[in-house]
């Protein structure tokens, strides 16, 4: 039964590129995990994994009525190239918007980019080299995990508490590194309402945290997609209204406005300002001629702060029925209390693993992210992300009700295997790209 | 589409909630797309609650249930299928059923005389009842340490562990059930694994060339076989003829054992001494870029049009 065909010898692997894909992208395939999120999508399912925006909230004639006027009025210019910058109306009108989190600064520092994942991955792409080091809070935003290690850099994670991010761990971690030999980038940090957590960074720990970054020359990278959806009292002021050149703040309009026109902005000292601008016209020439001039159309004719108002509305009722329905159903768990944002972050039981449990929470019609994706070392096992930005408060009780029976039932499995000892992981449903929708 | 094929209206079902959805919409969109390059009218639809009324009253001239995974391979929807009166492609709902099931079809084919690895088959509930620690001490001693472990319904290799020692065996068993409520343990035969696909253009079901599968990791999991480049596929397999017709032999008896129609694929493992062991039989196979039947038909001298055409003419015809 050897071989006999000399043709046959390497096989057809049905890539010819294989060996030419660049190292870092290594491990951007195709998924278990990832594949299990395909079900999400399907209306029998409670999906409390995506972090999609309430857009059903947005009246859509607003958007319609600016688009009108866009096109009548600018039609020329918004179907053509335009700045690498931004448009300069909308870099003036974005100062209005930061100014409500306390931030002072010039148009000229600001650099629209496609959304600002796309800022994110600029800013990666002019400081990170093979090798390099980038802090996080631990748990971190997944894809911004993902884009350090697209370019070859290391996240190691500071430990977080319900007052955000913990100034002595952040010390620990840059004496520990630097003991090491090892070159930290920057700081990245969300330290309103943050992604995965839902915690926000107290004042305090904000002025500590910047002092310990500009001890050490560290840049911080701030990114603040949430920061003005607060269920009721303001979080604290950024962290770029303290500091000016130690600070890169990312902006959104995907959370107060709708992501589809996918606008976001970096505002950045002077001289990384000139680098990103060329860094954005080398990736896209210019960001959307057409969705800038409908936003700022949008920002200069509507009452976007009274439409930021009603966001903040729907989302402290689906935070509260979420909070209620893990009351109910899973009142031996704990979870953090978000004032604003879009997430809550469940501690399961220390044996549980939410990663090893997923698949039977598809099979109950129930999606969640776990929280292995929010870590790069894959810790995180017995935490869960959960969403209450996109669905209907009924829909997350009937989803926290769908998810006390997967945990149930996971726990009674595992009691059941109890006896034969510790249950060693034999298959890695690896984290290797993430998955769909996890804003 | 040849001069003397009409043109059909063909709806493709892809989609689904199992857990292949993802795998089922790519499987669907390349048959869609291949039939509908020889010139017939696809649809492509995901089943909801609209769909037997819309196949009731559209009466497509055939439906292709691209759908893995439960529902779509365990025969639920063929029978009703069935009781509408439409066409569709692939083995009937009772056939299904038995395949979809593991640990039936491994019964079956054994009972047939031929070969397949040792196994058992365990309800969740079975370790409830008598202990994990004593049921899994004698699974230990009768199979040994070199196991296979797999949901005793499903695909993809989803909630499938390969292991070599005993002290994997309880999470394996629990991975396994967070699939479904019924594991399979099966004794691992090491050798050559082969897949063989088997199709019935209207003068009988043949086997196509034996596919032999080297996957880089060792182990033909779910990123093996849905990543372009994880897999090397060896078209015909590097086995002697007599080895090979002997896979394509047991390949086709296992089809008909089953009792299963127009598509299939058997999954083989070939031992040193060059005898095929049945592991499990696939009534709708991956049509997907990276699986195996496609390649198989292409190595066979057919296009996947032409191929997929004729299988809808049988159904039709068989229909009729």
């Amino acid at each position: 039964m050897s071989s006999q065909n000399p043709l046959q010898q390497s096989g057809n692997n049905l890539d010819p590129w294989y060996s030419s894909y660049a190292a870092r992208t290594a491990g951007l395939a195709a998924s278990e995990v990832r594949a299990l999120f395909a079900v999400a999508s399907r209306p029998e399912v409670v999906s409390l994994a995506g972090g999609m925006p309430a857009v059903s909230a947005l009246p859509q004639e607003l958007v319609i009525d600016s688009m009108n006027r866009v096109m009548r009025e600018q039609g020329s210019v918004a179907l053509q190239y335009g700045s690498g910058q931004g448009v300069p109306k909308l870099r003036e009108q974005i100062l209005d918007v930061m100014a409500m989190e306390g931030i002072k600064a010039s148009a000229d520092d600001v650099v629209i980019t496609t959304g600002s994942q796309h800022a994110l991955e600029l800013v990666s792409k002019l400081f990170l080299d093979p090798g390099d080091v980038v802090l996080a809070e631990g748990p971190s935003y997944v894809t911004a995990i993902v884009i350090f290690r697209s370019f070859q850099a290391e996240t190691h994670h500071v430990a977080m508490d319900e007052h955000g991010m913990i100034p002595e761990s952040l010390r620990e971690n840059i004496a520990r590194l630097k003991a090491d030999g090892r070159r930290i980038k920057f700081l990245y940090t969300i330290p309103s309402f943050q992604n995965p957590a839902g915690v926000t960074l107290t004042w305090e720990r904000r002025v500590e945290i910047l002092q310990i970054a500009r001890e050490n020359d560290i840049l911080v990278l701030e990114d603040n997609p949430y920061g003005l959806l607060h269920f009721d009292a303001p979080p604290p002021p950024a962290l770029r209204s303290v500091e000016e050149e130690g600070v890169i703040y990312l902006g959104t309009f995907s959370k107060t406005l709708a992501p589809g026109f996918r606008v976001g902005w970096a505002l950045a000292p002077h001289a990384i300002r000139e680098k990103l601008i060329l860094a954005n016209e080398a990736a896209v020439l210019s960001p959307s001629s057409f969705s800038q001039l409908v936003v700022s159309e949008y920002l200069d004719t509507i009452d976007w702060r009274a439409q930021v108002d009603r966001f903040r509305g729907v989302y402290r009722e689906r935070k509260e029925a979420m909070i209620g329905a893990l009351t109910e159903y899973l009142p031996n768990l704990s979870w953090t209390d978000p004032q604003g944002g879009f997430y809550v972050w469940l501690t399961l039981p220390p044996h549980l693993n939410s990663k090893q449990m997923l698949p039977r929470a598809v099979k109950e019609l129930v999606a969640y992210t776990p929280g292995t994706a929010f870590f790069a070392d894959g810790s995180g096992g017995n935490n869960i992300r959960l969403s209450f930005c996109y669905p209907t408060p009924d829909a997350i009780r009937l989803g926290i009700r769908r998810l006390q029976n997967v945990i149930n039932g996971e726990i009674d499995l595992l009691e059941t295997f109890a006896a034969t000892g510790p249950l060693h992981t034999v298959r890695d449903r690896s984290y290797s790209a993430p998955p769909p929708n996890l804003d | 589409m040849s001069e003397d094929t009409t043109p059909r209206t063909v709806v493709v079902l892809a989609g689904g909630i199992s857990h292949e959805r993802d795998v089922s919409l790519r499987s669907g969109r390349r048959v869609a797309d291949a039939l509908a390059q020889r010139g017939h009218q696809v649809m492509v639809r995901d089943p909801d609650a609209t769909l037997l009324e819309f196949l009731d009253e559209s009466r497509p001239d055939v439906v292709w249930p691209a759908l893995h995974g439960a529902s779509g391979e365990d025969g639920a929807l063929r029978s009703l299928l069935d009781m509408l009166g439409i066409a569709y492609v692939g083995s009937q709902g009772k056939s299904s059923r038995l395949a979809w099931q593991k640990p039936t079809a491994k019964v079956l084919v054994e009972r047939a005389g031929l070969s397949t690895p040792r196994w058992v088959t365990l309800p969740r509930d079975t370790f409830r009842e008598l202990g994990a620690t004593q049921v899994l001490a004698r699974v230990l001693d009768s199979l040994g340490s070199d196991l296979v472990v797999k949901p005793a319904m499903g695909g993809s290799a989803l909630g499938v562990s390969v292991i070599e020692s005993g002290d994997d065996l309880p999470r394996a068993v629990v991975d396994a059930y967070t699939y479904g409520e019924v594991a399979l343990i099966e004794h691992r035969v090491r050798g050559v694994e082969v897949s063989v696909g088997i199709i019935d253009l209207g003068d009988g079901a043949f086997a196509l060339p034996v596919v032999e599968i080297e996957p880089r990791s060792g182990v033909y999991s779910y990123e093996a076989r849905y990543n372009a480049g994880e897999t090397s596929f060896y078209t015909p397999a590097r086995l002697s003829d007599d080895v090979a017709a002997r896979a394509q032999t047991v390949a086709l008896e296992t089809y008909n054992i089953l009792g299963l129609r127009h598509i299939s694929r058997i999954d083989l493992i070939i031992d040193e001494a060059g005898v095929p062991w049945f592991l499990e039989a696939n009534v709708l196979p991956g049509l997907t870029e990276t699986s195996m039947v496609p390649q198989a038909i292409l190595a066979a001298g057919f296009s996947l049009g032409s191929v997929y055409e004729k299988l809808s003419e049988v159904a039709i015809a068989e229909s009729n």
